[in-house]
């Protein structure tokens, strides 16, 4: 050692290459055989998880349609004026005769058509209609064009339809994402939505405090059933946990449908209620199809999610610690709550990070249960998924999805601290 | 791009990993539906005929309800695993616009009625995209429970808006497409006027300004069970339904429900072929199609389903109930007698400004 | 401080049982009365019930029957947050979520003492217990050691008259047990406490403690100064719990003046003193080690001595430790003192043993 620490040179290894290369090799082989055990596991992970997401990203601001059906019309539309209040001149129609035909050859024009509906209401008939005439135009001897489609329609005889093609030429659009926010692109940029239009900053804030409301009521209900499954004996907590696990064992639409038996006005509770004489039968109460039902139905299908890592929390804390709190003379309450619930709150943490991330992604049981003031956004992007093929705002209102959750986990981090978190000893 | 349909890929093999070796396989094809009782009649009525003709075996596939994001998703990852596909005749125009499904020909790739008539002809209007084949007339339409209407029974769908005379809560669907019209309808506007006022803003805050008047009295559903589910626990007065659904509630539950038929709005069920299939499966399919649509098979539905054949010269052919042994006839929306005041929704108008409406319906539904 | 050892009862366990499942008796007819100012040690193998008479005293588990007074006062219903009883547990039971500061400053702030006060008793009990650097730390960057000073210095920081401690020294190595022994006992008597010291470990006990209550069977088996157990264990289970221990059996043949005769199973006579035998019983003798003498000019006149056979011969520095084959026992063992003129046995040997009567106690078999 004190040899080779008195050269100055680098340490050589036993061969005489230098130490640091005879490492790095030896080094190389041990990453190499690592990389190769979670190969499966990575691969799993980019195709099911990373691509996916990044695909909703660039879906949510691609907007390639345009330029790609009518390149020749987009280019001749960059001189159109779309303040001069008249549709544009032949030349632009030209172009369009000449890109709906090799459209119409391709079935690609219903297609733009759909998509220009989302902003223009009519675009998609619009399209559809002038692709029949136009597989009969003949480009060589029908000119002049600006006629000719205005009898087919006479919409592209005035600036809206142009105003939106020239709008949603570019390749990329933030048109998605104002949308999701209740804006859109106006003749001057971004404009707000008129009110009967807004919808989307309404239920991102719902999902926002519904979620929070759900993951505090499962707070509430499965704390005291976490401790008491903490504190049992082996043999009745093992019972009692499958008594907890049960939910997870039913599927979620009859567990759902359960709910809807339960809380109907004409189901078990009100009739129980009216039974009683407690409430009037002319009186029953609503319970289902509202916040009321969401926030029932969800905290039961959630509550596990809360209860396991409480447990599991829990378990870890020595019940010493009460008793050496009552030694020192605090009450039950205060040994409680100065010494066992801050050693807890770990529990609560990674619980409310489940509960919460897991409601605000819900949508079978609000739509079941919801009525229309229980919806979340995760409705309204399942809708666009599915029903209205708006794939492109489905993208842009899953993405602030996203980012809003990170920014919560990140003031969780700031307030709580991540480290705070634990599923389990 | 590239990137765009590798992820594509992804996203379909999770969807549809099960069938995608099935659709490979010669004698095999994968049909889509709804499920339950009416792929039941399907099954019925087209498929086992078909599989003791030809020796083909089909698969079911209950997806109609996603049928359309599923194709999109499957024709980006450019592996298409369905053959015929059910949709109802709106996403047929939406799945013909966006190049989806294949384009059909009704006078060559039908079958022509028995007396000759062409397939063009015997479909007549129904035929509403080059894509679409309609197998059965269907409608939304209302009943209600017998026993909490009182003694004046409804007889017209403006009972619906009516809460003094029927108190208690009704059931709609939760979107826009036929409530508006039946808002309208009932708020004094002429039958052939419905759609001009709705191409309106100021027609379409009227249509939600009459439905504001019961949304407190309204229980939304988004499933064709739930409408028949509540008025069998008398959780609503009436409700809209397809009116198949309704069939089974009165006729097979023997539930105090009857039919309102007023303003019934028609629609088209029936089949597509999606775009890219190759050569051999595309035969296949149009070979099945052409089974399937022809006057004897549509009239055989009917047996199994109280939804009306959509070629002229079936209905004459609607025989008995093939369980209960009823006749069948009364109970098809097309018959005279329940199509006394109908409406046919219009999928043009709809194609346009269903965005529109639904966007404005649904943030007046969450006020 | 020594004026307050008075007799006057401070803490009196009376006619205590204790059951947890209504069949058996973990604590059987508990009687103890203890001076104010008393360093009490309960001993005992586990499962002796020493720990549940701690707890109940700590009052975390009541008694099935009898009573327990702590300054003549009854405490069976009195909850254990207000007995005023501090308590060191075994893992320390430190607060980990709490600096060393704020664990100290715990019980002050139940009692809602003022902030000025309380700063000033932490930093007083943190010197005390020589860890005043120590307060802000968490109890996790302590050594084993350092959280036993704490754990210690919170079951006195409100002062409590009465302090208990359930094996705090279990989870330390033996040199570092061995100095906290010491600080313990220190701080104790300085503070004048009565103290009740729950163990297993007899050296502990025995260098600690004014009195020991040796436990077994749930019972208290003797209750007496360290010495007074060494050298007069009451029964056979003390002789053989306490220290090293020679026993012989045998049957008393007659008792004559305080001195028993009895007939070893091979038929040898010694004498011996009466502990709680009468005549006709069988006994177990018990000898100390360092009672036995083989060299006949130490033995008294007349003194019975037995055959033995030397077995092994051990080496241990300080003592020798031979064992012996006595009266059919191999496993008999006699210590002798490394003297310049000791003799060194050796393996094989022939000798004779003895030992004074009043050191060889017949006790129950």
């Amino acid at each position: 050692m004190t040899d080779a620490t008195q050269h100055s040179g680098p340490m050589l290894a036993a061969d005489g290459t230098p130490l640091k290369r005879s490492l790095a090799r030896a080094l190389r082989m041990q990453k190499i055989r690592a990389l190769m055990l979670i190969a499966p596991l990575l691969i799993f992970v980019l195709v099911t998880f990373i691509l996916p997401i990044a695909d909703m990203l660039f879906r949510s601001v691609e907007n390639q349609i345009v330029r790609d059906t009518l390149p020749k019309t987009v280019i001749a539309l960059q001189d159109w004026d779309p303040a001069s209040g008249a549709a544009p001149g032949e030349p632009v129609f030209a172009a369009l005769a000449q890109d709906m035909k090799i459209a119409v050859e391709a079935k690609s024009h219903t297609r733009l058509g759909s998509r220009l509906n989302y902003e223009f209401t009519g675009a998609a008939s619009l399209f559809r209609k002038s692709g029949r005439k136009v597989k009969r135009m003949d480009l060589d001897t029908d000119a002049p064009f600006k006629e000719t489609f205005i009898d087919i329609d006479k919409k592209w005889g005035e600036p809206e339809i142009w105003k939106t093609i020239k709008r949603y030429s570019p390749a990329y659009t933030n048109g998605y994402f104002l949308n999701s926010v209740d804006m859109r692109k106006g003749a001057d940029g971004a404009e707000a939505r008129p009110e009967n239009q807004r919808i989307y900053i309404k239920l991102f804030g719902r999902t926002m405090v519904m979620s929070m409301v759900i993951t505090i009521s499962c707070i509430l209900l499965g704390y005291p059933v976490a401790w008491i499954l903490a504190n049992l004996p082996m043999r009745q907590a093992n019972l009692l946990m499958i008594l907890v696990l049960l939910p997870f064992w039913t599927s979620l639409l009859v567990r759902t449908s359960a709910w809807k038996v339960m809380l109907q006005q004409q189901g078990v509770i009100n009739d129980t209620l009216v039974w009683l004489g407690l409430v009037a039968d002319d009186a029953r109460l609503i319970m289902i199809n509202n916040q009321f039902g969401t926030i029932v139905a969800m905290t039961h299908i959630l509550l596990p999610f809360m209860i396991l890592p409480l447990y599991s929390v829990m378990q870890t804390i020595p019940p010493t610690y009460l008793r050496a709190a009552k030694s020192l003379g605090a009450n039950n309450w205060t040994a409680f709550w100065r010494v066992y619930f801050p050693q807890s709150v770990p529990g609560i943490g990674a619980g409310s990070i489940l509960v919460f991330i897991l409601s605000i992604g819900y949508y079978i049981t609000p739509e079941i249960v919801g009525g229309t003031k229980g919806v979340f956004i995760s409705n309204r992007i399942a809708y666009h998924i599915s029903s209205s093929l708006n794939w492109g705002l489905a993208a842009a209102l899953g993405t602030i999805l996203l980012a809003v959750v990170l920014l919560l986990y990140w003031c969780y981090d700031k307030v709580v601290g991540i480290d705070n978190v634990k599923l389990g000893g | 791009m590239k990137f765009r349909s590798l992820t594509a890929i992804a996203a379909t093999t999770a969807l549809c990993a099960p069938m995608a070796f099935a659709a490979d396989i010669a004698d095999e094809m994968t049909i889509v539906s709804w499920g339950g009782a009416y792929s039941k009649s399907q099954l019925r009525a087209y498929h086992e005929p078909y599989s003791e003709k030809t020796g083909t075996k089909i698969i079911n596939d209950d997806s109609s309800a996603e049928a359309v994001a599923k194709l999109r998703a499957m024709n980006e990852a450019g592996n298409v695993t369905w053959d015929v596909v059910d949709v109802v005749a709106a996403d047929a125009m939406r799945l013909c616009d966006e190049g989806l499904a294949m384009e059909i020909d009704p006078d060559t790739q039908l079958a022509a009625a028995p007396d000759g008539t062409s397939a063009a002809e015997d479909f007549g209007e129904l035929l509403v995209s080059e894509c679409f084949i309609p197998q059965i007339v269907y409608s939304t339409t209302f009943g209600y429970r017998t026993d909490l209407v009182g003694d004046t029974p409804p007889t017209s769908v403006c009972a619906v808006f009516d809460t003094d005379a029927y108190p208690g809560k009704r059931s709609l669907e939760k979107r826009s497409i036929n409530n508006v019209e039946w808002a309208l309808l009932c708020d004094g506007v002429a039958k052939e006027d419905v759609y001009d006022v709705l191409a309106t803003e100021e027609g379409q805050q009227q249509a939600l300004d009459k439905l504001a008047t019961i949304k407190d009295d309204v229980i939304w559903w988004s499933a064709g069970a739930d409408t028949p589910q509540l008025l069998a626990d008398g959780e609503v007065v009436m409700g809209s339904t397809y009116n198949g659904r309704l069939f089974s509630v009165i006729e097979e539950q023997n539930q105090p429900v009857a039919m309102l038929w007023d303003a019934q709005i028609f629609d088209l069920d029936g089949w597509i072929i999606p775009a890219g299939l190759s050569p051999e499966r595309q035969a296949r399919a149009l070979d099945y199609i052409m089974f399937a649509t022809d006057t004897q098979r549509l009239a055989d539905q009917a047996k199994y389903i109280s939804y009306g054949p959509a070629r002229a010269s079936s209905a004459p052919l609607v025989g008995k109930h093939a369980d209960l042994g009823i006749d069948m006839a009364p109970h098809m929306p097309t018959d005279p007698e329940n199509a006394k005041n109908t409406f046919l929704y219009n999928y043009e108008f709809w194609a346009d400004y269903r965005d529109d409406i639904e966007a404005k319906f649904q943030a007046w539904l969450s006020q | 401080m020594a004026e307050s050892k008075g007799t006057d009862a401070f803490v009196e366990f009376e006619r205590v049982q204790k059951s947890y499942d209504g069949e058996t008796l973990v604590v059987k007819d508990l009687n103890l009365v203890m001076p104010k100012g008393e360093f009490l040690t309960m001993l005992g193998p586990s499962g002796s019930g020493k720990t549940t008479c701690l707890m109940m005293l700590a009052g975390f588990e009541t008694a099935t029957h009898g009573d327990i007074r702590l300054d003549g006062v009854s405490i069976n219903n009195i909850p254990p947050h207000k007995r005023g009883i501090g308590m060191v547990f075994q893992n320390y039971a430190l607060f980990p979520h709490m600096t060393v500061a704020e664990n100290l400053s715990f019980p002050l702030e139940v009692r809602k003492m003022g902030k000025s006060e309380r700063e000033e008793r932490v930093r007083n009990v943190l010197d005390m217990v020589q860890m005043g650097e120590f307060g802000g730390r968490r109890p996790a960057q302590l050594s084993g050691g350092q959280q036993q000073r704490i754990a210690l210095a919170r079951a006195l920081v409100f002062e409590a008259e009465l302090v208990l401690m359930d094996e705090p020294l279990g989870a330390l190595d033996k040199q570092l047990r061995e100095h906290m022994q010491f600080e313990i006992k220190r701080i104790a008597d300085d503070l004048g406490i009565t103290v009740v010291y729950v163990t297993h470990d007899q050296t502990e006990a025995m260098t600690m403690s004014d009195r020991v209550a040796v436990f077994d069977d749930g019972r208290i088996q003797q209750l007496a100064p360290p010495d007074k157990l060494y050298e007069e264990p009451g029964n056979s289970f003390v002789a053989q719990f306490i220290g090293e221990n020679n026993t012989l059996d045998g049957v008393v043949k007659e008792i004559n003046g305080g001195v028993a005769l009895v007939q070893l199973d091979d038929g040898e006579l010694i004498d011996c003193n009466p502990i709680n035998v009468g005549v006709g019983d069988r006994t177990r003798v018990s000898i100390r080690p360092e009672r036995v003498e083989f060299n006949k000019d130490r033995l008294q006149e007349g003194t019975h001595t037995v055959k033995a056979e030397v077995l092994e011969f051990i080496y241990m520095g300080d003592i020798f430790r031979t064992r012996l084959k006595v009266a059919g026992n191999d496993e008999f063992v006699i210590k002798t003192r490394n003297a310049p003129d000791q003799v060194r046995l050796a393996p094989g040997q022939q000798i004779e043993v003895g030992w004074l009567p009043e050191d060889c106690r017949a006790l129950d078999a």
